[in-house]
């Protein structure tokens, strides 16, 4: 039994995200699912550094708007016949970018991570914003090619998107399974503990804030040939602003939580964005209920027919927050 | 670059600077005394704008505008500060709960903007006793910039009777110090961080008010303006009145100079700015150094 609970997300996740494909929605709601499939996958690789390792970063825009411009830039200017290899490139640029921010921004520990990752990040929006020739400015690209086998009907792009994120997350969630994944959760509970067994939490933060990296791109190129337009806001504060929500809201010591929190936000802006402008007023009132009454997100409510943690797990988790 | 462009230059500068430091400082102080990050400062500054705005609707008089704007910014901001960011204080992995909270904050309160005044740009003219200028030599200063210049100062002034010579400005200290052993020796230390978060907030709303007249106001104004701010913050130091003040100066000659010089990189150079100082001296210029850096 201990293994179905296991993979019980896994099955939830595949009959939800294929059987839509089945029911066939339209256009415009198979566009909306292939959104929040992509940001899905945002939110799952900025947890594995915000949930998992407690790093707090509101920089992750720019990963992503590596992704989106490296993926966006060379299909635009060399055909979209390689566009999958387009997607990976802006992975590995995202991953290169990453180690020199990482190198230095780890250094630096709590809020001062924080705002030396924003630092960054804004200053490539600034960047972006204003290197008109290179980037197209605050106009971005438009009218991005994707290769053959992916125009047409939204649900060929939906099912490419479905096939990539579900093997990123697959990846993602092996990670965070592994040995590594453990070490990870260790120096969120207890940076101190994990010097004392001999392993380096500045080596393995790096790491993770890389991967984390990595899969971010992959979702920002993803994105880019969603909509085929990119433009700078998608390197803006907000964009990073909107992984810590979409991983508080879904629940961020989960590991699917942060795919729910994608398709809350996503939805919410859909329906809410529907009949008013002010779905932002929305987003911030739920940002304010979670914060407030379930700190621990959607999926980590304790329902009271759920798994009862045991007492020697509460202990741990005791033990391990108090610090020193 | 000759001389009367650099002094002209070099004023603008100080006026965007003192207005950087009023809500900068006010940044600091809820750092240094609640413990919060006010990611939502930016918009106590837009709330103060747009108070403002209003009241000079009713009765024209940017004077009233001044007042209402600021006292109602603080209002908001102690309001805020009461009902939902006290409850989270101690709650383990903090740091990240209030980046949230405050982030919600600017969502609501931005769009609670957007849907009272609307959109659309709007302009708060300068009160007539400012609206001239006068010679140094060959530079011409506006009266207005001279008198954000003049408050800035004034207001440094108080806040530094305040925090150092007064009795209450001790305790703000010491809760800013050791929060527990002073609510030991009995002083209300919830309505001591209440009250700083008030007073704080409608230093950001003064700002607003001030600034106003010499940009458009908009309802995307704090969030501008909130980035300025934390740069300024993280360059002076957490929490660091002093460091706020010297990490205005630097970023609003940056600025001044900036749009000069290049002016299409004017806020790149901000955040080059930022993370230089971020990599040097991670505290902060003017904060002692940290013990346990990696």
């Amino acid at each position: 039994m201990k293994s179905l609970r296991q993979y019980l997300p896994w099955i939830l996740y595949f009959v939800f995200f294929l059987g839509v494909l089945a029911v066939n929605p339209g256009a415009h709601y198979t566009h909306l699912l292939a959104r929040v499939i992509i940001f899905g996958l945002y939110a799952v690789a900025f947890n594995l550094l915000f949930g998992r390792t407690g790093l707090v970063s509101f920089g992750h825009a720019l990963f992503y708007g590596i992704g989106a411009y490296i993926t966006g830039m060379l299909a635009k200017a060399s055909g979209p016949d390689l566009f999958l290899l387009y997607i990976l490139l802006g992975g590995i640029g995202a991953a290169i970018v990453s180690v020199f921010i990482g190198l230095l921004s780890l250094r630096l520990t709590g809020m001062f991570f924080t705002m030396l990752t924003l630092a960054f990040a804004q200053l490539a929006w600034g960047i972006t914003f204003k290197l008109y020739n290179f980037t197209g400015g605050d106009d971005g690209i438009q009218a991005i090619p994707k290769p053959a086998y992916l125009t047409g009907p939204v649900w060929k792009y939906y099912f490419f998107s479905f096939v990539v994120v579900t093997i990123c997350v697959f990846v993602i969630w092996r990670i965070s399974r592994s040995s590594f994944g453990m070490v990870l959760k260790g120096i969120r509970q207890n940076p101190g503990r994990i010097t004392f067994m001999g392993l380096n939490v500045y080596k393995n933060q790096l790491v993770a804030y890389i991967i984390s990296a990595f899969f971010t791109a992959i979702a920002g190129g993803l994105y880019a040939g969603l909509d085929g337009s990119i433009h700078p806001d998608m390197l803006h504060w907000p964009t990073s602003g909107n992984a810590i929500l979409m991983c508080t809201i879904g629940g961020m010591n989960t590991f699917f939580g942060p795919v729910i929190g994608a398709a809350i936000l996503t939805g919410l802006e859909e329906i809410v964005g529907k009949y008013t402008e002010y779905w932002s007023f929305s987003i911030g009132v739920v940002v304010l209920v979670v914060v407030l009454l379930f700190p621990r997100g959607l999926l980590g409510i304790k329902w009271p027919w759920g798994r009862k943690s045991t007492t020697e797990e509460k202990e741990t988790e005791v033990a391990c927050n108090t610090g020193d | 670059m000759d001389l009367t462009t650099f002094v002209s230059q070099f004023i603008s500068g100080l006026s965007v600077a003192m207005l950087l430091f009023l809500i900068a400082s006010g940044l600091t102080l809820i750092f240094g005394v609640v413990n919060v990050l006010n990611f939502a400062h930016g918009s106590f500054y837009l709330l103060g704008t747009y108070f403002a705005y209003q009241s000079m609707q009713f009765f024209d008089n940017f004077w009233l505008g001044l007042i209402v704007g600021t006292v109602c910014a603080g209002v908001v901001g102690m309001i805020v500060e009461f009902f939902f960011l006290k409850r989270i204080y101690g709650r383990a992995e903090e740091g990240a709960f209030q980046l949230l909270m405050t982030y919600a904050f600017i969502l609501i309160l931005d769009d609670m903007v957007k849907f009272i005044w609307g959109p659309e740009y709007k302009t708060i003219p300068k009160p007539e006793l400012l609206a001239g200028s006068f010679n140094i030599g060959s530079v011409v200063v506006p009266l207005y910039t001279l008198f954000i210049i003049v408050v800035g100062f004034v207001v440094v002034l108080l806040a530094w009777y305040f925090l150092m010579r007064t009795d209450k400005g001790k305790m703000v200290r010491a809760s800013s110090l050791d929060r527990e052993m002073l609510g030991l020796l009995g002083t209300n230390v919830p309505m001591i961080m209440t009250l700083v978060f008030g007073v704080a907030t409608a230093m950001g709303g003064l700002a607003g008010v001030m600034a106003a007249p010499l940009r458009t106001v908009t309802p995307g104004a704090g969030v501008e303006v909130i980035i300025d701010s934390l740069i300024v913050v993280v360059i002076g130091g957490f929490g660091n009145f002093w460091g706020a003040l010297l990490g205005a100066l630097i970023i609003g000659e940056v600025l001044s100079f900036g749009i000069l010089w290049m002016p299409e990189m004017a806020t790149v150079l901000t955040f080059i700015v930022m993370i230089v100082v971020l990599v040097i001296k991670p505290e902060g210029l003017l904060s002692p150094k940290a013990t346990g850096r990696k």
